[in-house]
C-alpha cells in the first residue's frame, strides 16, 4: 500500500468530520502555539540582551548623581550635580580594577547648518567614552586630550543629526551652530542603530566635556558632570571596580555611617541580569504551557482516534476481507493521527509565530523565529501524533477480521 | 481439472456465555476449479459460518482447510491477508462498500492493497466496472447507486483481482428478484468464463444457476448433488 493512497484516505477521513477534526487539533495548536513563542521570546530576549551589550559596551558601571531615594521618596536620578570632574579623575587615577572612566553632559539643542535645522541631544564627554562605548567614527576623527583640555569648539555627528543637516554630503569640516556657538564638525559617527528602549541612539551630537560646560550647559556649578560611566578591566572585576568606586566616592564626598550617598552606581550585569531572568521566567512559564496543552491534546486525539477507530469498525473489516494486512490498516491510522497533529502544529506555527510579532511590537523586542524553533515544532507535533496515535491504531490493526465485519 | 477447495471434519465452537455452541460438527467437502456451488441450508445451519472459514477470515476449531494446496491452518496473518487479497474475492449480502468512497476506489481497494501502482490500478478499477454494465458510475458513491448497482460494484470489487475463487453469502438477499436474476446472470458469466464461484443463497431459483447444490443442517452437509443445469 502506497504513501500517497494512506495519505488520501486519512485526509478523507478527516475531512469527513471538519469540526471534529478541528476541536481535536485544538490542544495541539495551543501547545505549538506555545513552544513557537516560547522560543521566539526566548531568542528574542537573548538578541536583545546581545544589543545591549553590544551597544552600551561591556563591563561598564554607571554612576548616577544623586541619591536613589530622599527621605525615603524616591528621585529622578541624575536630577542633582553631586558629581565633578574632578571624582572622575580620581576614580581612573585611584581605582586600580578600573580600565577607564568617561564623564557626560547632557543638554538638549536647537542646531542649525545654513538654513537646515535640528533638534537633538548635545552631549558633552571625553575621547574615553567612545572606547567605552565602542563607537568609533567613520569618517574625519575622534576626540583628542587637547579638544578636551582647550575647549575646542569642535563636535562629532551621531548618524541621524548629520542625515538630517547634511542629507548624503561629508559634514566633516563644516561649522554649525549649537545654541549659536559655531562648532567645526571634525568626525562622523558609526551607526548603532536602535538603543534597547526604542530610542535613536545616533540622533546625538557630542562635544568636548569642557566646551559643554562652559558653553553649553550654563550651570552654576561649571565642574559639575552627569552621568559617570565607568569601564571595568574586566568582567570578573566589574563588582570589585563598583565597590572601589563606591569606597572612593563615599571617602570624597564624606559619607559615613547612616548618610544617604549623593550619587549611586548600577552594573549593567545586574541590569542585563534580571532581564535574562524575566525572559527565562516567561519562556519557562510558556514552555509549561506548551508541554500541558501538548499532553492534553495529545490524550485528546488518542480519545478521538479511539472513537474513531470504533465507528470504523466495519470498515476495518471490509479492508482486512480484501487484504489489508495489520500493518496496512496500523499505518492508516497513524497517518491519520499524525496528519492531525502536524495540521495542528502547522496551525499552531502561524498562530505562534503571528503571537510573538505581537508580544515583540509591545516589548518592543525582536521576533525571532527561526527554522530551527518551527523544525523543533514540526517534529514535537509529530511525535505527538505517533506517541498518542499508536495505541489507537495498535487496537485497529489488532481487530479479528471477522468480528471488525460483524460489528454493528 | 485441479482442486481448489478441501475441507476436512471442520469443526467450529462458539462460547458464549460459559456455553459451549458448535455451529459446524464436521463438514467437508472438496471444489473442483471451475464448480459453481450454492449452498443452501435453513437459518443458523451454519452457511455463513462455513464462508467465513473458507474465506480466511475465520479459523475452524479442529479440521484441515486446503485452498489451492496450502494449508490454511498453518498461515501467518499476513500471509492470510495476501490469500484473501489475490485468490479470493467477497460478495456480502450487505455489499460492504466503503461510505463516501467512489465506486471507482472501492473496486481499486482489492489492488491499493496488492500494491498495484495508481494508473494499473485505476485502469483495471475501470474494465471491471465495465464487465459489470457499470461503465458511467464510477464517480458515484454507494449512497447515488441502487442496491443492485451496489451489489455489483461489490462484484466488480470481487474480481478485479483475478481471484481464483468467488465467495458470495447471500449475495441476492436484498435484492428484488429482477434485479436477483440480472445479479445471478453476472456470476453465471464469471463462472464461465473460468472462476470458482461459491455462493450461499436461500432460493431455489438462485440455486439453480449452480451446477452443484450442498445442503446444511445444524452444522452438517445433510445433501451435496451436481444438478442437471449444467453445460
Ligand atoms: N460469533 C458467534 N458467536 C456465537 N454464536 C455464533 C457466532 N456466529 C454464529 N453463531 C451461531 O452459529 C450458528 C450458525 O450461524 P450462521 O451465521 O452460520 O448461520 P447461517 O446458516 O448463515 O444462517 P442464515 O441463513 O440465517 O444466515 C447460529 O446458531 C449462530 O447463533
Ligand atoms: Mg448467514
Amino acid at each position: 500500500m502506497d504513501l500517497l493512497q494512506t495519505l488520501k484516505i486519512a485526509l478523507r477521513a478527516l475531512r469527513t468530520n471538519k469540526m471534529r477534526s478541528f476541536l481535536t487539533m485544538l490542544g495541539i495548536i495551543i501547545g505549538i502555539a506555545a513552544v513557537i513563542a516560547m522560543m521566539a521570546v526566548g531568542a528574542g530576549a537573548r538578541h536583545v540582551i546581545a544589543q545591549q551589550i553590544a551597544s552600551i559596551g561591556s563591563n561598564i558601571i554607571l554612576v548616577i548623581p544623586g541619591s536613589t531615594t530622599s527621605g525615603g521618596i524616591r528621585i529622578g536620578t541624575g536630577a542633582s550635580q553631586t558629581l565633578t570632574s574632578d571624582d572622575v579623575k580620581a576614580i581612573m587615577a585611584e581605582c586600580p580594577s578600573v580600565e577607564t572612566a568617561a564623564p557626560t553632559v547632557r543638554s538638549t539643542a536647537q542646531v542649525v547648518f545654513g538654513n537646515m535645522n535640528w533638534s537633538t541631544i548635545i552631549m558633552g564627554s571625553t575621547p574615553e567614552m567612545f572606547d567605552i562605548r565602542e563607537w568609533p567614527t567613520i569618517s574625519g576623527r575622534g576626540f583628542t586630550r587637547q579638544d578636551v583640555d582647550g575647549a575646542a569648539k569642535v563636535c562629532l555627528l551621531g548618524q541621524t543629526v548629520a542625515e538630517n543637516l547634511f542629507g548624503a554630503a561629508d559634514p566633516v569640516g563644516k561649522v554649525v551652530r549649537i545654541k549659536k556657538v559655531p562648532f567645526t564638525v571634525v568626525g562622523l559617527l558609526e551607526r548603532k542603530g536602535q538603543s534597547p528602549q526604542g530610542t535613536d541612539q545616533d540622533d546625538v551630537i557630542f562635544v568636548p566635556l569642557t566646551a559643554a560646560q562652559r558653553k553649553l550647559v550654563g550651570s552654576q556649578f561649571p565642574n559639575t558632570v552627569g552621568a559617570v560611566l565607568v569601564k571595568a578591566k574586566g568582567e570578573e572585576l566589574l563588582d570589585k571596580a563598583e565597590s572601589e568606586v563606591q569606597s572612593l566616592l563615599d571617602q570624597r564626598h564624606r559619607i559615613t555611617g547612616a548618610k544617604e550617598p549623593d550619587y549611586s552606581t548600577r552594573n549593567l550585569s545586574e541590569i542585563l541580569a534580571v532581564a535574562e531572568q524575566s525572559s527565562r521566567a516567561m519562556s519557562l512559564l510558556l514552555g509549561a504551557v506548551a508541554s500541558i496543552s501538548l499532553v492534553v491534546g495529545g490524550i485528546g486525539i488518542m480519545n478521538i482516534m479511539l472513537v474513531s477507530v470504533t465507528e470504523r469498525t466495519r470498515e476495518i473489516g471490509i479492508r482486512m476481507a480484501i487484504g489489508a494486512r495489520k500493518g496496512d490498516i496500523l499505518l492508516q491510522f497513524m497517518t491519520e493521527a499524525v496528519l492531525l497533529t502536524m495540521i495542528g502544529g502547522l496551525i499552531g506555527i502561524c498562530i505562534g509565530a503571528a503571537g510573538a510579532t505581537v508580544v515583540s511590537g509591545i516589548l518592543s523586542w525582536p521576533t525571532l523565529i527561526s527554522i530551527e524553533s518551527v523544525a523543533i515544532a514540526f517534529f514535537f507535533s509529530g511525535a505527538v501524533g505517533i506517541f498518542f496515535g499508536f495505541y489507537p491504531a495498535r487496537k485497529a490493526a489488532g481487530l479479528n477480521p471477522i468480528d471488525a465485519l460483524r460489528y454493528e | 481439472m485441479g482442486e481448489v477447495i478441501s475441507l476436512n471434519d471442520i469443526h467450529r465452537a462458539f462460547i458464549m456465555g460459559g456455553q459451549r455452541f458448535e455451529a459446524l460438527k464436521g463438514v467437508s467437502f472438496r471444489v473442483a476449479e471451475g464448480e459453481f456451488v450454492a449452498i443452501m441450508g435453513a437459518s443458523g445451519s451454519g452457511k455463513s459460518t462455513c464462508m467465513n472459514i473458507l474465506g480466511c477470515l475465520d479459523h475452524p476449531t479442529s479440521g484441515d482447510y486446503l485452498l489451492d494446496g496450502l494449508d490454511v491452518g498453518r498461515i501467518a496473518p499476513d500471509q492470510l491477508a495476501a490469500i484473501r487479497n489475490r485468490k479470493l474475492g467477497f460478495v456480502f449480502q450487505g455489499f460492504n462498500l466503503l461510505a463516501r468512497t467512489p465506486a471507482v476506489e472501492n473496486v481499486e481497494l482489492p489492488l491499493v492493497y496488492a500494491g498495484i501502482p495508481a494508473r494499473e490500478r485505476r485502469r483495471r478499477a475501470l474494465a471491471a466496472l465495465e464487465q459489470v454494465s457499470l461503465a458511467g458510475k464510477e464517480n458515484n458513491h454507494s449512497s447515488q447507486l441502487s442496491g443492485g448497482q451496489q451489489q455489483r460494484v461489490a462484484i466488480a470489487r470481487a474480481l478485479v483481482n483475478e481471484p481464483a475463487v468467488i465467495l458470495a453469502d447471500e449475495p441476492t438477499g436484498n435484492l428484488d428478484s429482477a434485479t436477483s436474476e440480472e445479479i445471478m446472470a453476472l456470476f453465471t458469466d464469471l463462472n464461465r468464463s473460468g472462476i470458482t464461484i461459491i455462493m450461499v443463497t436461500h432460493e431455489a431459483d438462485v440455486a439453480a444457476c449452480a451446477g452443484r447444490r450442498i445442503t446444511f443442517r445444524d452444522g452438517l452437509i445433510i445433501g451435496d448433488s451436481q444438478t442437471s443445469q449444467t453445460d
